[in-house]
């Protein structure tokens, strides 16, 4: 028999072997693109795959040269930052409502509003893509940040609403007995106390807005076309070249991922802000 | 000048009836406490001149302005939380000094009130900490320190002491006394404790179901109690109440004959009792003496003594199961199940008909 020490210990273990292979398994088609994005068309394709191979930087002039990478860059940061503040200004004064002046309908509101996101997207595809048609939204990056910001609404209501649940609803109303209006009770008082799940929110939001792919194939073509549809014109009809989509992948995930590399600390604890406190 | 009139105030939630109808006037530096038990309404009337409930119907006016619909920002009341609600992200200082800006006081004068506030509390070393920093008293009083800062017209506590542990509950309610002496304020406290109420108000209103019992100073309301729920609310322990039938009446006494055991003449205008009424007399703690079984009518068990070193409470079964008080000397002595006689001192016993109502007193009724 192992002693409760010996056993905790092997718990530790076992549970640092199982984050580990998850956190690889996880990692693993990242490392494998970037990977990829170094190699040659031949060596991309070869079998059994070649993890040693002398590296290229042919994929990435070659992209370069093909496409022009700022444009959709600056595609994907007005649309996922355009989105995102607009979200945000909707979110805030509907999440404080819903935590703060509760009434008997607001459960089923939240409830309601996060099964639109049941809905698959492609249900409503024809319906969106002839209004966007008819208003002349199509290849527009209002289009994309309107589209946007609908669809990550219903989670920024959420992750809000439970991070306004977290603050005692006294404090608002001292700010009120020390004389705010409504605007700074919610800018002095709400949003530095809740700004560690706003700042999660504003990230997750930014994330989700700058991979999203359905909708930005869908509803542009060149003109509003952010990086997602950039890696999506590389599996044309002239066949799927590798190494080629690896290099404008890295070059579309990049951005993201050193933003979200920066901030990690700002988003675990902004995600785990009702468990740990 | 600070009066506050509550006129015919009501309050619903929903099909719920919080507040019945209340009329209340406080005065100018009064120090008025609402007290109840819980879910009887003190609260949320509390939080309805606070601005921070609306009402059904009904008026609150502040030196005769109507400010029944007025936000609770432009009512110049200050308002002390059970929680403190203090801002976690700001220190001590800021804390204090939040309102003044919103009011856009001047950096000088600001400062000079958040000073004096602080010297007033003794917070001065605790200016630059945040709240997380400092004990539950001393939360305490950065929240008095924000109320105090803005010199409003009405300070309103919510039940600030009950967070705080029993020794330091005793400190904070000697310094908020001291501190409406100074400062000559109207301040409107709400607690369920019946020692708060009864050691600080100038006036006291209990409430039950959302309506007011009695209004009147402590000692009118402990001398007088308008109702057995008033006479058995103040008075720490209890007054006991025993059962009983009139069996005689005249225009200042009546005798009560008390169904487990002995009677009791007492002063008493029953004009509305006959004989035969159903009655119930209720009996202080102090008011009770312990003599020997063979002296007394009404005897008993002694249950439980508890010594409190100045005072002895004594717990006495009568034979009729009910539970009576006995305030003994601090070096009475006895033991568990001992037979026992009490003496009731009829002058100080009140009387309440059937429905729970005080009988009054003759003195009371000619002055």
């Amino acid at each position: 028999m192992l002693s409760l020490k010996q056993r905790r210990s092997l718990n530790t273990l076992l549970l640092g072997v199982l984050a580990w292979g998850v956190a690889l398994a996880i990692f693993f088609p990242i490392f494998w693109m970037l990977l990829t994005s170094f190699k040659t068309e031949i060596d991309a394709f070869a079998t059994p795959p070649q993890l040693f191979f002398s590296p290229t930087l042919e994929n990435y002039t070659l992209v370069n040269e093909r496409s022009d990478y700022l444009h959709f860059a600056w595609n994907s940061v007005v649309v996922s930052f355009g989105s995102t503040i607009i979200g945000m200004m909707l979110a805030v004064p509907a999440a404080y409502s819903m935590a703060f002046f509760e009434t008997k309908r607001t459960k089923g509101t939240l409830l309601w509003m996060l099964s639109t996101k049941m809905l698959p997207p492609v249900g409503v595809l024809v319906p969106i893509y002839l209004i966007f048609k008819d208003t002349g939204l199509l290849d527009t990056k209002t289009g994309l940040v309107i589209i946007y910001t609908l669809i990550n609404l219903p989670i920024m209501i959420w992750m809000a609403y439970t991070y306004f649940k977290e603050i005692p609803k006294e404090v608002l109303e001292a700010a009120r007995m020390d004389g705010s209006s409504l605007f700074q009770e919610l800018w002095r008082v709400l949003l530095p106390m809740s700004k560690g799940g706003l700042a999660a929110t504003v990230l997750l939001s930014l994330i989700l807005s700058w991979n999203e792919a359905f909708w930005s194939l869908n509803l542009t073509a060149s003109e509003a076309a952010p990086l997602t549809a950039l890696i999506a014109s590389y599996s044309s009809p002239e066949g799927l070249f590798w190494a080629k989509l690896s290099a404008v992948s890295t070059l579309a995930c990049a951005p993201i991922l050193i933003f979200g590399w920066i901030s990690q600390k700002q988003l675990v604890r902004g995600l785990s802000f009702g468990a740990v406190k | 000048m600070a009066n506050l009139t509550i006129k015919n105030l009501k309050k619903s939630f929903e099909a719920t009836e919080i507040l019945k109808g209340i009329d209340l006037e406080i005065k100018d530096n009064e120090f008025v406490v609402f007290v109840g038990p819980s879910g009887c309404g003190k609260s949320t009337l509390l939080r309805s001149i606070a601005g921070l409930e609306e009402v059904t119907s009904g008026h609150i006016l502040l030196d005769h302005k109507e400010i029944t619909d007025l936000a609770p920002a432009k009512r110049n009341l200050a308002m002390v939380f059970q929680s403190y609600a203090l801002y976690p992200h700001m220190s001590v200082r800021k804390n204090m000094s939040f309102a003044l800006e919103l009011a856009k006081e001047k950096k000088d004068v600001i400062n000079q009130k958040v000073a004096e506030a602080a010297r007033i509390l003794e917070l001065e070393p605790l200016l630059d900490r945040k709240p997380k920093e400092l004990s539950g008293g001393q939360r305490q009083r950065v929240a008095i320190g924000r109320a105090i800062v803005r010199q409003p017209k009405v300070f309103l506590f919510d039940e600030p002491l009950s967070n705080l542990d029993a020794a330091l509950r005793v400190q904070m309610r000697l310094e908020l006394a001291r501190l409406h002496h100074d400062l000559n304020a109207t301040m409107i406290y709400v607690t369920h404790d019946q020692v708060e109420a009864m050691t600080l108000a100038d006036k006291v209103v209990v409430l039950r179901h959302g309506q007011i019992e009695q209004v009147g100073t402590p000692l009118e309301l402990y001398r007088n109690p308008a109702n057995r729920f008033v006479a058995g609310f103040l008075g720490m322990p209890k007054m006991s109440f025993l059962p009983g039938t009139v069996t005689a009446l005249d225009a200042s006494s009546v005798t009560v004959e008390l169904t487990f055991g002995g009677s009791v003449t007492l002063p008493a205008a029953g004009e509305h009792l006959r004989r035969g009424s159903e009655v119930t007399v209720g009996v202080r703690p102090e008011n009770i003496d312990l003599v020997d079984a063979s002296e007394a009518s009404l005897t008993g068990f002694m249950d439980i003594a508890e010594n409190l070193g100045s005072d002895t409470y004594c717990y006495v079964k009568t034979d009729g199961q009910e539970t009576l008080t006995v305030r003994m000397p601090g070096n009475f002595t006895c033991n568990y199940g001992d037979r026992i006689g009490l003496q009731l001192h009829a002058d100080e016993c009140h009387l309440f008909d059937e429905h729970g109502n005080a009988i009054q007193k003759p003195t009371q009724m000619a002055a």
